[in-house]
């Protein structure tokens, strides 16, 4: 967890990157870049925004920071405090919640020591619950930093966050023996694929 | 039920290669040029005859609304921006299209812009879908250094550009002016109509703003012809449509299906029926989190179509399809996503703002059993007083769940309000 730098400025590789995102706007709409430049920003000071990169990008983009911090604080990911190394997100809208997204967030709890919207004394994790993230069919699940983990239970969802304390890539995507959102089991439409679902289906378990 | 020679995402699972080869060899990308050199008066007919309705939830004419942008082009060039930020809980079609049949949606987006003389679109992704943001710019970088879409796109002489954009965590961006807002660089609050996007958009632009799965659909439509699309599904309900069963079923699943299929049939086809059987079903939402809630009765004849659904006083949505058993606390089910609104209200009108906390309050009062008879009608009273009287639908989307509650599930209520206990949940 890093703490609030004093100054900011963006990398040489952010900078272009911004460039270019600022780009694929019309000339003079270069505002409309300052969510994707937030989220540069917020990758390189490590997962959150301290006001001097709200500043940063408010004089990058030519804006009032004020504006920018509207912005900032209206959307839900940018993070306006430090996050741990380890961003849990676990979702507990209704379908997560019908298929048990209690006991994920207890797991969680259990094996972090702390409750949602808490850090680790470590840095390494954040916990928070979190409203829908649009893998309904492949609940209950959650999202660590980019990736998501579906199709959990207690037992996956600890050992999830052991092995990422101990440094290693846990498989993203269903835990359980299916390749994306299809039936477990076996497909019901798209026949003709059947065998190769089957085949996908057990790479992805010898992972 | 849909014959799979009559299913357009092909790849909807992604057990086939992602990439532009596996793309044409499903037939996306086949002279695309021909399509276009139909004219867009002609593509704008033939969405209009295929009866395509908008699959983001409101379910209006897709070509309706592309006919509705300006004819000629003035000092304002046109946008197409592709509403890709799905949020509504219980859904989650759109992932699957852009991470496992993204050329589709790329290829709609070049038609749509033809027909509507747009040069560019922008694909507003919700941001935590971060992979799925990554696999749909794959598929951008392919179609540009393979001239499908850039200065001459398809060898048709129409320079188009797509572009993505990504959201940052705001379900309210969902809501078609409110991610105008959004891309424009500002809070996501919606936009008093009049003017319509198409008149004042994006950089006050002419703008159509479309979801994923009706831009997506419209190659294969011009492919293979209105009629063929129109001849799917019920009349007015046509065509293919993705559906997203969770919650008790055995075999959570996404599928493509006909419009206008039995949901008792969707779910046992599918989805491995209810857990525990049909006659453990309790209730189901059949469309996303704002509509009302279906009985199991009412779950057993009911055609999963717009005007069907809405002749039960719920309606199709996103067609997310969210199953509950008899050990759900439906009255808790309710709660949460009352919850939900209340964390994604803008805050801009005050009955969305203020009500949708009261009604949360009031759920959770009924819940733990300290209400009376009496506050499930002022619960309902202030339903009524949200519905209909803010900017944008979100304050229906907050006040129809509870509605829905209130209609089938009124006994219990009462029941639970003055301590009754719930039954068994998860």
């Amino acid at each position: 967890m890093s703490d609030a730098p004093e100054t900011f400025a963006f990398t040489a590789e952010n900078k272009a990157t911004a460039d270019a995102v600022i780009a694929k706007y019309p000339e003079g709409r270069q505002r409309s870049a300052v969510m994707p430049l937030l989220d540069i920003a917020q990758r390189q000071c490590g997962g959150w925004l301290p006001m001097p990169a709200i500043e940063y990008v408010a004089d990058y983009l030519q804006m009032p920071a004020i504006r920018v911090l509207e912005v900032a604080s209206f959307y839900t990911m940018y993070n306006l405090k430090p996050v741990g190394k380890h961003f849990v997100q676990v979702c507990t809208n209704l379908p997560c919640w019908l298929n048990g997204s209690d006991n994920i967030m207890r797991a969680c709890q259990n094996k972090l020591g702390i409750n949602s919207g808490e850090t680790t004394e470590d840095g390494e994790f954040t916990l928070l619950e979190v409203e829908c993230l649009g893998a309904c069919v492949n609940a209950p699940m959650m999202q660590i930093n980019d990736d998501y983990y579906e199709d959990l239970d207690s037992d996956v969802t600890a050992q999830i966050l052991d092995d990422l304390r101990a440094g290693k890539q846990p498989k993203t995507g269903s835990q359980r023996e299916r390749y994306t959102c299809e039936p477990l089991g076996g497909l019901t439409s798209l026949s003709h694929q059947e065998e190769l679902r089957a085949q996908k289906v057990s790479e992805k378990g010898d992972n | 039920m849909l014959k799979d020679a009559d299913r357009i995402f092909t790849n909807i699972y992604g057990l086939e290669d992602v990439g532009l080869a596996g793309a044409r060899k499903r037939g996306d990308w086949d002279n695309t040029k021909k399509l276009i050199e139909i004219g867009r008066e002609d593509i704008i007919e033939q969405v209009k005859a295929s009866g395509l309705r908008g699959r983001g939830g409101a379910g209006f004419s897709t070509g309706m609304k592309w006919s509705f942008m300006p004819k000629e082009v003035g000092e304002r060039p046109h946008y197409l921006v592709i509403n890709a930020d799905e949020g509504e809980p219980g859904t989650c079609k759109d992932r699957e299209i852009m991470r496992n049949d993204p050329h589709k949606l790329i290829e709609g987006a070049l038609i749509a812009c033809f027909a509507m003389q747009a040069h560019a679109a922008y694909c507003y992704v919700r941001g935590e879908f971060y992979r799925e943001t990554e696999a749909l710019q794959r598929a951008v970088d392919e179609a540009y250094e393979n001239g499908l879409i850039g200065d001459n796109a398809c060898g048709t002489g129409w320079k188009f550009d797509f572009y993505i954009h990504r959201g940052m965590g705001a379900y309210i961006c969902g809501e078609e002016s409110a991610l105008i807002e959004s891309l424009e660089g500002k809070k996501g609050q919606p936009r008093l109509k009049p003017p319509f996007p198409a008149n004042v958009g994006v950089w006050g632009c002419p703008t159509t703003v479309n979801n994923v799965e009706s831009i997506a659909v419209v190659p294969e439509i011009l492919r293979r012809g209105a009629e063929w699309f129109a001849g799917i599904g019920r009349p007015n309900n046509t065509g293919t449509k993705l559906f997203n069963i969770s919650g008790h079923v055995n075999k959570p699943c996404t599928v493509e299906e006909e419009m206008g299929i039995p949901l008792k049939e969707l779910i046992e086809r599918h989805a491995g029926g209810v857990r525990g059987g049909w006659d453990n079903l309790l209730a189901i939402i059949p469309g996303g989190a704002s509509v009302p809630l279906l009985t199991q009765e009412m779950s057993s004849t009911v055609l999963m179509d717009f005007d069907s659904l809405k002749e039960v006083r719920s309606g199709l949505g996103t067609a997310a399809v969210m199953v509950m058993d008899k050990s759900t606390d439906v009255i808790r089910a309710i709660t949460r996503l009352s919850r939900f609104y209340m964390h994604e209200s803008c805050g801009q009108c005050t009955p969305c703002r203020e009500g949708s906390g009261w009604m949360w309050r009031m759920m959770e009062r009924i819940c733990a059993g300290d209400a009376t008879p009496a506050e499930i009608d002022l619960l309902e009273e202030v339903t009524k007083q949200v519905e209909g009287h803010t900017i944008c639908a979100l304050g229906d989307a907050a006040a129809w769940p509870i509605q829905g509650l209130i209609r089938q599930f009124r006994p219990l209520m009462e029941e639970r309000g003055a301590g009754g206990q719930p039954a068994a949940a998860e």
